[in-house]
């Protein structure tokens, strides 16, 4: 328990200092904050520009235009938390074995693995958070007042929405930290950054759209293998449709990503600290 | 000429140092492209007919027109795109380099147009692999086949104006850096709103009509939208001559542009130091 407490006090002051560095250049921090909304209100135009034309995502999936706010709010809240505390991190990282830097973080009397996850947070980056916030609350309230088919999350889907946002999060990471354990082996993996832009952005959409064709096997590929259509998709169903009535393999899917989540953590703990024994020093 | 043969040569080799990372790099910037495919089908399957005999329009775009049209927009941006070329001006002004174009017998533009022209016929060296290989996996997205003639020639064209017009846009922003020290967010700014207005996004025609008619008028469509729609017959073959002219005059603003801000800029500038 005292070991936890100290793991959040070292925790709050990184993110303090971040906040000190941040607030010394507050002109640069808005503009960044700014930045970052332009893109948020460039693809809710262009999403609201795919609904003049239709009244949902695929036919019969009920992804119609609110709940598919929804589910985009949803991408914006795990993308924001993603690139506000882990992007800048790991791509610190891959800089420190390139440089050698990582022989101090090696020396410090504390977990490596936190050390490197946690040392930076990035505060511009979660004005998408509040604009995915924005973006759902407007949603919900559509769907609540809407004259066909209103809808009313329960108690029960919100709390089970939070907590798989969680584990939404948990499997960026453990990703995010498996590649990063890579960049040991490699040396330097500028292209490995950009996979995983590419790859995350197969969880942007509700999975359905994947399931015809040679969709298919990306539909499995990104379920069961590499599970980021799991990371959005989970959560965003809950929250967006009503419990009660659910297909067995919805929650079958549920199940399948919490289990995801634990294992993918474990994983990518022990892919990390093996791929520490293979460091070769840069420096010196 | 001889000198510029040489700015040629030296820039073609710097390109082709990296030239694994860089196919490989090209080959996975389609990658975005595969769900475009999917969302769209979806959109399109929810409203008609995304296959068939009758397919469904969207903004006079069928299903297999709209994934051609995102590979399209792929090969316009390969022209049209100048990674780094504002924010390179801005920062030689910042730093002072750009004194030794007041000193040496070169002309700035000039220059930085030739290294452009260099690094571009590097990257098509390369990067027409990777381009092979997805337009012939994607072949059957392109129902009308190839377009006519004339239609090829204009696209073409229309391709190489785009090169030339996001070249001088691009420089005539990095100039903003003669008055302004930081350009860095108005450029991210502009790199917005040509994403979005250059048609990169979505085909410009599925806007609404007010919105379209403005951003028609606009030259952002020629970086990626227009030679797609060119290709793809969207362009009524008679209006063709037009449209090319109406980009050749806007590339002529640019141009214009570019030099006047270049020579008030100077006049401005004091360097010091060696």
């Amino acid at each position: 328990m005292n070991q936890l407490s100290r793991y959040g006090r070292v925790f709050l002051t990184f993110a303090r200092n971040s906040l000190v560095r941040d607030m010394t250049f507050r002109l640069n921090f808005a503009l960044q904050c700014v930045s970052s909304l332009g893109w948020t209100a460039m693809n809710v135009g262009f999403y609201l520009i795919i609904f003049e034309h239709t009244g949902s995502i695929g036919e019969d999936t009920g992804w119609d235009r609110d709940r598919f706010f929804l589910f985009i709010a949803t991408t914006w809240f795990i993308n924001s938390i993603v690139q506000a505390f882990f992007m800048p991190n790991a791509e610190e990282f891959s800089e420190m074995i390139r440089t050698g830097g990582l022989d101090f973080a090696l020396l410090k009397p504390i977990d490596t693995q936190f050390l490197i996850s946690f040392q930076k947070v990035d505060w511009s980056q979660l004005s998408n958070f509040f604009a995915g916030a924005a973006i759902a609350a407007v949603s919900l309230y559509n769907l609540a007042t809407r004259e066909v088919d209103p809808m009313v999350p329960t108690v029960t889907s919100v709390v089970l929405y939070c907590v798989f946002i969680v584990c939404g999060v948990l499997m960026m990471y453990s990703l995010m930290i498996a590649l990063s354990a890579t960049s040991v082996w490699l040396g330097r993996n500028q292209s490995l950054y950009n996979f995983w832009f590419y790859i995350t952005n197969f969880s942007r959409y509700p999975m359905e759209i994947y399931n015809h064709g040679w969709g298919r096997p990306l539909f499995g590929f990104f379920t069961f293998v590499i599970p980021i259509l799991l990371v959005v998709n989970v959560p965003a169903r809950l929250l967006a449709k009503p419990l009660d009535p659910r297909a067995p393999w919805e929650w079958g899917l549920v199940g399948w990503a919490a289990l995801v989540t634990v294992a993918g953590v474990i994983a990518s703990r022990m892919l990390f600290r093996r791929s520490l024994l293979s460091y070769r020093s840069a420096s010196s | 000429m001889a000198l510029w043969n040489t700015i040629l040569k030296t820039s073609l080799g710097e390109r082709l140092v990296y030239r694994g990372d860089f196919a490989l790099g090209t080959l996975m910037r389609f990658l975005p492209i595969i769900t475009q495919i999917f969302l769209w089908y979806a959109v399109f399957d929810a409203i008609g007919a995304a296959e068939g005999d009758n397919p469904t329009e969207i903004g006079g775009f069928r299903f297999r027109d709209m994934v051609a049209y995102y590979l399209l927009t792929m090969i316009a941006r390969a022209f049209s795109s100048m990674p780094g070329l504002a924010s390179g001006i801005a920062r030689q002004i910042r730093e002072g380099e750009i004194k030794r174009y007041l000193i040496q017998p070169i002309d700035l533009i000039g220059f930085l147009l030739l290294t452009r022209v260099a690094h571009k016929l590097a990257y098509y060296a390369i990067a027409i692999g990777p381009f092979a290989l997805v337009f012939f996996l994607c072949r059957n997205y392109f129902v009308d086949g190839w377009p006519p003639l004339p239609v090829f020639i204009a696209f073409c064209g229309s391709l190489v104006m785009g090169f030339l017009i996001g070249f001088f846009l691009e420089a005539t922003i990095g100039m903003i850096g003669f008055w302004f020290l930081e350009v860095t967010s108005l450029l991210f700014v502009l790199m917005l709103f040509s994403f979005f207005l250059s048609g990169h996004m979505f085909p410009l025609t599925l806007l609404p009509d007010g919105v379209e008619a403005v951003v028609n008028f606009l030259p952002f469509k020629y970086l990626a939208f227009f030679p797609a729609a060119v290709f793809l017959g969207k362009i009524p073959e008679q209006d063709l001559p037009m449209e090319l002219a109406i980009e050749a005059a806007w590339l002529t603003f640019f141009i214009v542009a570019c030099r006047i801000a270049y020579v008030r800029g100077l006049k401005r500038y004091s360097g010091f130091g060696g």
